[in-house]
């Protein structure tokens, strides 16, 4: 995987650490104070009609009225779960085949041809293939958001594996370790940092591929059909709200899922993958 | 996937490899000729292979596939003409910066698929959408690795060459540039993996008589399995050829030559 920043750390502020902190919320607020003001001035000029480019007040009430309704936060409850659910299931089985791959020659040669054969087809070509086989509904979308981010786990543990220096090993071996705390003690800890970046990429691609997914699987809720639903209804405004809560969902996965990671791998190793 | 290309291809990994594969197809086959399968839903590789043949010969997988690859080459070229610049000037200048970053954080952890419902209702059914999406999708990977390359250009080569009188221009082109080459191919390459993904995504959604991703989902409709997975291969085909192939090669000419091991990270 050659993601040099995958929703990375874009230090934001840092370099205006001189200045206030009154000027850095400004300096953060000011691009977004700009498109605004161009939005509106598009929406009331009336270029398009109303329906289709609503301006931004119209789409905030939206936004509130489906939040206060208890609408928005079920849609957004069922999406957080399938991401759940099909990430979890990705990384024990990922972790797994990562390790067992770095650890026996035999399972990589076994598993490694059907990793690199599956690896490079966007995992969203298989939709409409898992709806057929497993019907409508949560299960392919679980199973496919599992399946698509279990590859870079996958190579990711193995790569991990296969990076712990075999000096580590014969100088453990040495001192009489045996195999299982060869394992927790030497085998883990030295491809750990590989398998959190694994996770990580994991965790994006699952975000990235779920929200086609819903529109895809006709789920019962869920933010992607929310979007693709309100399409029917002309409702531009619900599908931009919608897309609202994707992006303030995808940005708390960045601030309290992608970077505390990243940090505690940089922190705790002194290294990044 | 570089660490594929470090592989030693020991030929007992070789023969362990292909009896998988054989066993694999194996493990398929069984099941789909026993006949407690539905076949509209398994189809044997024989019927695959022959479905596959069968539109590779009459060209309309040729057509299909030729529809993605324009979709995807205009939304990503776009994308880098835009990310490409946009990134250099973001790093050399504090205003852009400032001005770019905060948009880029918010719009980032959107998935462009997201925009597919707005997108059709803005430009209607067709190429615009799908062209659209790649381009958001390719978008951000360019920018924050350009971004990211030119900062990363050490300064104590840009001392160098200005005290042996390079000028601006100069110093763009020579030094700047080549500096920042690694994480520019990483940024190419991370782009054109997610402008195929999302090309895919697009015409499943957005379609429009031709392209890959339609195939597949409109094979979907009349339950012609051996359609779906006949475009599934030649995706994972063009897919494979354009990254080890295309880029491998961009990459092997580029910063192997030059001696700049990649220093980016993942």
């Amino acid at each position: 995987m050659h993601d040099v920043i995958e929703n990375g750390n874009l230090g934001l502020g840092a370099a205006a650490a001189d200045r206030g902190a009154l000027w850095r919320v400004w300096r953060n607020a000011f691009p977004f104070v700009v498109v605004g003001a161009i939005w509106e001035a598009i929406a009331h000029l009336g270029l398009f009609p109303a329906q289709l480019f609503p301006p931004l007040e119209t789409i905030a009430a939206v936004f509130v009225r489906l939040t206060a309704s208890g609408v928005l936060p079920h849609h957004a409850f069922d999406t957080l779960i399938r991401l759940t659910a099909g990430f979890a299931l990705a990384a024990v089985f990922g972790i797994a085949a990562g390790v067992l791959m770095g650890r026996s020659r035999r399972a990589e040669d076994i598993l490694l041809p059907l990793v690199s054969i599956g690896a490079p087809i966007p995992g969203l070509a298989y939709a409409p293939l898992f709806l057929l086989w497993f019907g409508p509904g949560n299960v392919p979308a679980v199973a496919l958001v599992a399946f698509v981010s279990a590859f870079p786990i996958i190579y990711n543990s193995w790569t991990g594996v296969k990076a712990v220096k075999e000096i580590w090993l014969r100088s453990a071996q040495a001192m009489s370790a045996d195999d299982r705390r060869l394992f927790r003690h030497v085998i883990v800890p030295g491809a750990l940092p590989y398998i959190v970046t694994g996770l990580r990429l994991g965790l994006a691609q699952a975000w990235r591929i779920l929200v086609a997914v819903e529109m895809l699987a006709a789920v019962p809720w869920g933010l992607g059909w929310l979007i693709f639903g309100a399409q029917e209804f002309l409702n531009t405004d619900v599908m931009l709200a919608g897309i609202a809560v994707i992006a303030l969902i995808g940005l708390g996965l960045e601030k309290f899922v992608f970077q505390p990671l990243e940090n505690f791998t940089i922190v705790r190793w002194g290294m990044m993958t | 996937m570089t660490p594929m290309r470090a592989l030693p291809w020991r030929s007992e990994s070789l023969r362990r490899g292909a009896l998988t594969l054989i066993v694999a197809a194996a493990l398929y086959e069984a099941p789909a000729r026993s006949g407690y399968l539905p076949p509209a839903l398994t189809p044997t590789l024989g019927d695959i292979a022959h479905t596959l043949f069968a539109s590779l010969a009459d060209g309309t997988m040729l057509l299909h596939a030729a529809a993605t690859l324009y979709r995807v080459v205009v939304g990503f070229g776009c994308a880098v003409a835009v990310g490409l610049p946009l990134g250099v000037m973001m790093g050399r200048f504090r205003a852009v910066e400032n001005f770019v970053l905060p948009l880029t954080s918010a719009l980032m952890p959107i998935p462009s698929l997201a925009w597919v419902p707005v997108f059709i209702l803005w430009f209607g059914l067709g190429n615009t959408v799908s062209v659209l999406i790649v381009f958001y999708a390719a978008l951000f990977p360019m920018l924050l690795n350009t971004w990211t390359g030119v900062r990363a250009v050490n300064p104590i080569w840009l001392r160098a060459a200005g005290a042996m009188g390079a000028n601006e221009h100069a110093l763009f082109w020579k030094v700047i540039i080549p500096g920042a080459s690694p994480f520019i191919i990483a940024g190419l390459r991370q782009s054109f993996l997610r402008s195929w993904i999302a090309v895919i995504g697009a015409e499943m959604l957005a379609g429009s008589d031709w392209g890959l991703g339609w195939v597949i989902f409109d094979a979907k409709e009349f339950l012609d399995t051996d359609m779906m997975l006949a475009s599934l291969i030649v995706i994972g085909c063009i897919g494979f050829v354009t990254e080890r192939l295309v880029f491998g090669s961009i990459e092997r000419a580029t910063i192997y030559r030059w001696g700049m091991a990649r220093s980016a990270r993942g």
